[in-house]
């Protein structure tokens, strides 16, 4: 093995991690909140691809140019799914939340084939050139993946950290109960949460699909290692869902250097059911 | 029982609970303008459901709520808040992973105009909160937890706090700060409705008291008159 073919692995590792990281910070957000594993989060992702495709098919804008459509669309689906479904399902056990967004993974994926078909494509077609740092090869959209990605896991501190949504958010995860007694309109902050969880989820999908091709399937593949990086870093903790979802997505290229390929889902499965056993909480877990 | 004219909260004979059978079969109880209550009895007695029931947390099936002559009955926490009320839950409340300074943030959320000076106004109070203002609230020891929960209730700046066993696992001199911030707070025209189990310390800072027991009134009195009442004494003040 050469140091170069690590490094170029590493890197590769880092920008999938950055995909990753951005799905498991909405499930970590969501389920500190909402107490259930959204299923359908990897689909948010899909319908966030695309309609950017949507915008870069029919209104010609470029790729980059075309996200704020995918962050609305999956903005709008997402806020509408929780209003007519989830909504009603609040007072409920938790596992029958999770239950209905597995059943409206299904209905999304459902929907995004019969508007788009089931075949494979690309924003671009076309090759582009590589940047080359040393012996590692970078594409453009590599550099946009994990550009992208910086900065909106700063802005996501910026939020959590100084707006007193985000505080509120984060106190919510905290204690809902409490939260309400506080003043804290819940209603209202689980909207701005479905809000931020599906715009980073459809900036995700968009650069899944830059990085790769779109096809309907494409974000539910997605979900093994999206949970592996949320519980991994401690489920309800976005920081500990970033930091998770560059480890698997640095585990998940690292392992090809002795496993094919094929193996990548059971390198995510493996570490997710190894940190369940060990340490449910996750590396950043405090004492739940 | 009739409900007095003016007064800051009223329950009018709740009855209630948390769905099967009601925990509360006729409570009533009132606070007037710059009062402090305190409600006492037995374990179980449904002392915290009565103030959950005041403030929209337990389903009221029977009865009525009503702060400052408004019917307020199963009207939403955050409404309450809104409206002027505070509570400090018994347990778990405070925000563990928001620092201190966060924790009373929260507090003013609903109104977030003029926080800085709420804020000094309440480190005046709690001196300790004001060094500790950036440690998470869930390292904080019992007593100091405890502040950050009666500070955060202030920060919205209600008239009326309802205080559920403020002093649970203190030690002796916690506890005896607690009551003078209690004392404190009232004197800034605050009304104050407080279960408390170190009975005899609370009836004694107290302007009137209730003994519950088994969901309903057994006793009403002033603070001193119950403390000199013997069977209250023996049942409920441990002799
Ligand atoms: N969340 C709850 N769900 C069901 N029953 C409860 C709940 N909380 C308290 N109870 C029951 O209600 C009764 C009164 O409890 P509580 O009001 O907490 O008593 P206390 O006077 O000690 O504060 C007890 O029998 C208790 O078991
Ligand atoms: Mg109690």
């Amino acid at each position: 093995m050469y140091l170069a073919d690590f490094l170029q692995l590493l890197v590769y590792g880092v920008i999938s991690g950055s995909i990753l990281a951005l799905g498991a910070i909405g499930v970590s957000l969501i389920f500190g909140i909402l107490r259930f594993a959204h299923f359908a989060h990897g689909d948010l992702m899909t319908v966030g691809a695309f309609c950017a495709l949507a915008a870069v098919t029919g209104l010609g804008l470029p790729v980059i140019a075309a996200i704020p459509f995918a962050i609305l669309g999956a903005v709008v689906v997402a806020v509408g799914i929780d209003q007519t479904i989830y909504r009603r399902l609040r007072r409920t056990a938790p596992v029958i939340l999770l239950i209905s967004s597995f059943g409206m993974a299904m209905a999304l994926r459902a929907v995004i084939q019969i508007i788009w078909g089931t075949q494979d494509r690309v924003y671009q077609s076309g090759i582009q050139l590589p940047y080359r740092i040393g012996d590692i090869v970078l594409q453009p959209a590599h550099v946009w993946i994990l550009a992208g990605t910086a900065l909106l896991v700063a802005a996501v501190h910026l939020f959590l950290q100084k707006t007193s949504l985000g505080k509120a958010m984060r106190a919510m995860s905290d204690n809902m109960d409490l939260a309400r007694v506080t003043g804290i309109n819940a209603e209202r902050v689980i909207i701005w949460t479905w809000v931020m969880g599906a715009g980073l989820a459809a900036v995700a999908g968009v650069f899944l699909a830059m990085d790769t091709r779109l096809h309907p399937t494409m974000g539910w593949h997605m979900m093994l290692p999206i949970f592996a990086a949320a519980i991994l870093g401690g489920i309800g903790k976005p920081y500990g869902a970033i930091l998770g979802g560059l480890i698997i997505g640095v585990a998940q290229e690292l392992s090809t250097l002795w496993l094919s390929p094929a193996y990548k889902p059971a390198v995510a499965f493996a570490i997710m059911v190894f940190m369940l056993i060990v340490r449910p909480q996750g590396l950043l877990g405090g004492r739940r | 029982m009739t409900i007095p004219a003016g007064s800051l909260l009223a329950l009018d004979n709740v009855y209630g609970g948390y769905g099967g059978v009601d925990i509360l079969r006729g409570v009533t109880m009132t606070v007037q303008p710059g009062e402090i209550v305190v409600i006492i009895g037995p374990n179980g007695a449904g002392k915290s459901t009565s103030m959950k029931a005041a403030f929209g947390l337990v389903n009221v099936r029977e009865g009525r709520v009503a702060f400052e002559g408004r019917d307020i009955t199963n009207w939403r926490a955050d409404r309450l808040v809104k409206l002027g009320m505070g509570f400090v839950p018994q347990e778990h409340n405070v925000f563990p992973s928001l620092t201190v300074q966060e924790n009373l943030e929260m507090g003013a959320y609903l109104n977030p105009k003029g926080m800085r000076a709420r804020m000094d106004k309440i480190f005046g109070i709690f001196p300790r909160l004001a060094e500790r203002r950036r440690q998470a609230a869930g390292l904080m020891s019992g007593g100091e937890r405890q502040m950050v929960a009666m500070g955060r209730a202030l920060m919205a700046e209600p008239r009326m706090l309802l205080l559920d066993e403020p002093t649970a696992g203190l030690s002796p001199l916690f506890i005896e700060q607690t009551f003078e911030r209690v004392v404190e707070i009232n004197k800034l025209g605050i009304g104050i409705l407080m279960v408390e189990q170190n009975a005899k310390q609370a009836l004694a800072i107290a302007h009137r008291g209730y003994v519950l027991a088994m969901g309903e009134n057994r006793f009403e009195d002033t603070g001193p008159n119950l403390l000199a009442n013997r069977e209250v004494a023996e049942l409920f003040l441990g002799g």
